[in-house]
């Protein structure tokens, strides 16, 4: 009996004293001074922009760097109905696709425009991972301007990846798929039916205007990410792949087989040659073309009929194959564009390709074999070396410029940082929990600005106030100027982010647009003055020109609309000054509302479906009379005739 | 009548030409700040128009229901362009005429287009800040919001300055100019008499 009471005793001690057992937490990895490193002064702007992918919500997100701030959500390839994108007749066709109009996407990468290999940040380009496509963002009005669709494309993961002068922005199929008429085939005929495109979308250097210039038609891998070659590697474009097993079923297990996939190394120079040189086919291939025009405010969307592709099972020298171990997932090329680096995210090591031993192995058909007659090359032969030991799970690697790497790694959790030259890990830190991208300012380019790297984490848990099942995810901003890496600041972000970039504040916010001037506004619906402002039938359709300015809509009295009457109101913001936007709401409108800027006109279709006398007002807080600015609509049973008739401050 | 020296004629020549910058350069300004514009407003009056946040300040004042601000508000923009061309012709002709005299008379017109040009814009503020549309949203104590006619005055919740421009301080540069060679003129020592009872 004593006995047992001794043991119970030692027991509840050892229990006591466990959580003292415990490594430490992140409380400890705060050092003193971070406080005052992460705070931008009241009134004081943040040194760097970070355009941050939304993932599953579609959108892009404005952070400052280093505060952590959330500047702007930028609607890119899902319906805002907080401004109306996707919901005003003018934004609609920027979501249109071949399959017709679609409200949501994924959004997994952002690339920042780039000339030699350093950042420009005129543009930011983001992936539609679901249904295909390319947007590109304007960073002179923070605004979608462009989105192009990706034929025979399924999964667009490996995109937008952009060469060092914008030439061209990459967009590789996760997915393999049977493209053509022929896709209606069995799944179990994948080798044969199925084929892995890599798009080649030209970038107009003046307007940024994009257009789908080649295919390459590649073998049903699984492509997952990319980069382009820069400085003395421009013209290359490199490719990580997994599933190269090509299997179709329970790819978590048929797809880890091999011991080593493959990096596809393209000659895009080479290829472009072969382009030009009309070796290219032309096929059928559906998908549309959708931009916006900044004088007209509104999209258009155009359906494009043919693609070139390339076969480069016929056309040597462009593709060539790396063997790299166990599923990489990111490939990044270090600044100089001298290093290769795989990410396998089952691997025990980094491999780190050398490009100039990748063309002395090319050049001397140092070859293991082939596919399909694309030469596959000796992994000795490229390698460069493998760091060692990195740490379980790695992702994705940017650089600082300095000769150093810092690679994610998942599994473990925690960045890594090595020298690229010697291939030592020098230092690595926890992050909360389990990264996925990594960012640092200018990383990806060739001129890294080497200060803050942010973690952006797939983990939250325990970070923050809790707020039920769903958790924000959660990203650490690290100081890196020093030789070990500092945590600064733990900060919430919005929707899912993957990839984000970040560039100097300085390159872009002394030339970002105001508002719209009134005289250059080229909408068919667009009002220069409230002078101008009416209502007009056009059978069921009725069109109502209106204006806003502080603080009235004219006109705000509207009578002689009938129910079933297609109601299309144009608002024109006529303000002519900064930060004046107004709202347009109606109520009982099924869509959503509109928040037009000062100069631009925008257009909300209504259908009334009942008789009564409609409110409508503004909701922007514009000015001290911004609750006086509304109106009224009256609706009239079908086939009435109720005069049609408005006005604006007349009094009986 | 007394001449004037070679030194003095050329700075009546320079006063008068110093006139002619006024038709590239806007002449006076007006400047609000509020806490929602950091950046502050800015109106500027040229000879012959207006430029600068001119509709800003319109939406800022309709709701105290000041009148709209525009070139027609200004009748003085069809004549200035002569007035100020007159001026320069009297000062050329004062430089040829060179005499004490002519000094004088260019010096006192163009003293009294500057007393005339503030009594205007005294005017043109007095009836801008009493003439408040009585229907306006805010009504502002006294029914006046008159902007200051020179330096700074506090207006609700904008601070407002008015003051001269470009053109304006190079006319006071010239008159300036002007000042210096009266002085001149009564100060130097007279030009060599011969003295009756030294000469021979």
């Amino acid at each position: 009996m004593e006995k047992k009471v001794w043991l119970l005793a030692i027991g509840l001690t050892a229990v006591a004293l466990a959580p003292g057992c415990k490594p430490k937490g992140a409380q400890t990895a705060i050092t003193g001074d971070a406080a005052s490193k992460v705070y931008v002064a009241p009134g004081n702007h943040d040194e760097f922009y970070n355009i941050v992918s939304g993932g599953f919500n579609g959108q892009m997100s404005v952070v400052g760097l280093p505060s952590g701030r959330v500047l702007k959500i930028l609607p890119v390839f899902s319906v805002n109905p907080e401004n109306g994108w996707g919901y005003s007749e003018e934004s609609k066709p920027m979501l249109n696709t071949s399959q017709g109009f679609v409200p949501w996407d994924d959004l997994h990468h952002i690339a920042i425009s780039t000339t030699n290999a350093e950042h420009d940040a005129r543009w930011a380009f983001g992936n539609a991972n679901n249904t295909p496509r390319i947007a590109r963002v304007d960073l002179n009005t923070f605004k979608t301007v462009e989105i192009i669709e990706i034929p025979n494309s399924a999964g667009n993961h490996s995109s937008p990846f952009i060469t060092q002068n914008t030439e061209y922005v990459v967009a590789g199929t996760r997915f393999s798929v049977p493209v053509g008429e022929n896709n209606d085939v069995s799944i179990d005929s994948y080798k044969e039916n199925f084929k892995g495109y890599i798009s080649f979308i030209g970038v107009n250097p003046e307007s940024g205007e994009m257009n789908l210039s080649f295919q390459i038609e590649a073998p049903p891998f699984n492509f997952d990410l990319a980069r382009a070659g820069k400085n003395k590697s421009h013209g290359w474009f490199f490719f990580s792949t997994y599933n190269t097993e090509m299997a179709h079923t329970l790819l978590e297990v048929n797809a880890s087989q091999k011991d080593k996939d493959f990096i596809m190394a393209v000659n895009w120079k080479k290829a472009e040659e072969y382009v030009k040189a009309g070796q290219g086919t032309k096929k059928k291939a559906k998908y549309v073309h959708n931009k916006w025009n900044e004088e007209t405010h509104s999209a258009t969307s155009t359906m494009m009929e043919d693609v070139l592709t390339l076969d480069p099972t016929v056309l040597k020298d462009i593709v060539y194959f790396i063997p790299c171990p166990k599923s990489p997932h990111g490939t990044d090329t270090d600044p100089t564009g001298e290093f290769i680096v795989g990410s396998g995210k089952l691997a025990a090591i980094i491999p780190v390709f050398s490009f100039t031993k990748m063309l002395a192995a090319i050049e001397s058909k140092d070859f293991e074999g082939d596919i399909n007659g694309m030469p596959v090359l000796k992994y000795e032969s490229v390698l460069h070396g493998e760091v060692v030991k990195p740490g379980l799970g790695p992702l994705h690697t940017e650089f600082d410029g300095k000769g150093f790497a810092y690679t994610s790694m998942f599994v473990s959790s925690e960045i890594v940082k090595w020298n690229i030259e010697t291939l030592e890990v020098v230092d690595r830190v926890p992050t909360y929990y389990s990264v996925g991208h990594l960012s640092v300012p200018g990383g990806p380019t060739g001129k890294p600005h080497g200060k803050y790297m942010v973690a952006y984490n797939k983990i939250t848990k325990d970070r923050y106030l809790p707020t039920g099942p769903e958790l924000a995810h959660s990203a650490q901003l690290y100081d890196i100027s020093g030789d070990k890496m500092q945590l600064l600041l733990d900060f919430p972000t919005i929707g899912e982010p993957h990839y984000a970039e970040a560039f100097p504040a300085s390159l872009i916010k002394d030339r970002q647009v105001k508002f719209y001037p009134i005289e250059k506004n080229q909408s068919p619906y667009a009002l220069k003055g409230v002078a101008d402002a009416r209502v007009e039938r056009k059978g069921n359709e009725v069109h109502v020109y209106m204006t806003s300015i502080r603080s009235n809509f004219r006109p705000d009295n509207i009578e002689g609309v009938n129910v079933g009457d297609e109601v299309y109101f144009h608002v024109t913001n006529l303000e002519q000054d900064w930060d004046v936007p107004h709202g347009f709401a109606i109520k009982g409108a099924n869509t959503a509302e509109l928040l037009i800027m000062p100069g631009e006109t925008s257009t909300l279709k209504w259908v009334p479906d009942r008789t009564g006398v409609f409110p409508f007002y503004c909701t922007d807080f514009c000015s001290a009379l911004h609750q006086e600015m509304q109106g009224y609509l009256r609706v009239s049973p079908k086939g009435s005739s109720t005069t049609l008739k408005f006005s604006t401050g007349e009094v009986e | 009548m007394k001449s004037l020296s070679f030194f003095n004629r050329i700075l009546v020549l320079l006063a008068a030409l110093l006139i002619i910058p006024s038709y590239f350069t806007p002449l006076w300004q007006i400047s609000l700040w509020a806490p929602q514009y950091p950046e502050g407003l800015n109106m500027k009056i040229w000879i012959d128009h207006l430029s600068g946040n001119v509709d800003q300040i319109n939406g800022v004042n309709h709701y105290i229901g000041m009148r709209h601000i525009g070139n027609e508000m200004f009748p003085e923009f069809s004549f200035l362009i002569y007035v100020i061309g007159a001026l320069v012709a009297v000062g050329v002709l004062a430089f040829l005429i060179g005499k004490r005299w002519s000094l004088y008379a260019f010096f006192g017109l163009i003293t009294l287009f500057g007393l005339a040009v503030l009594a205007d814009m005294y005017r043109w503020g007095y009836q801008y800040g009493h003439n408040l549309d009585p229907k306006a949203a805010i009504k502002v104590e006294g029914m006046s919001y008159q902007p200051p006619l020179i330096g700074y005055k506090e207006l609700l919740n904008f601070l407002a300055y008015s003051g001269p421009d470009t053109g304006s301080w190079i006319i006071m540069g010239g008159v300036g100019l002007l000042i210096l060679a009266i002085v001149r003129d009564r100060f130097e020592k007279p030009a060599l008499v011969k003295n009756p009872y030294t000469s021979k």
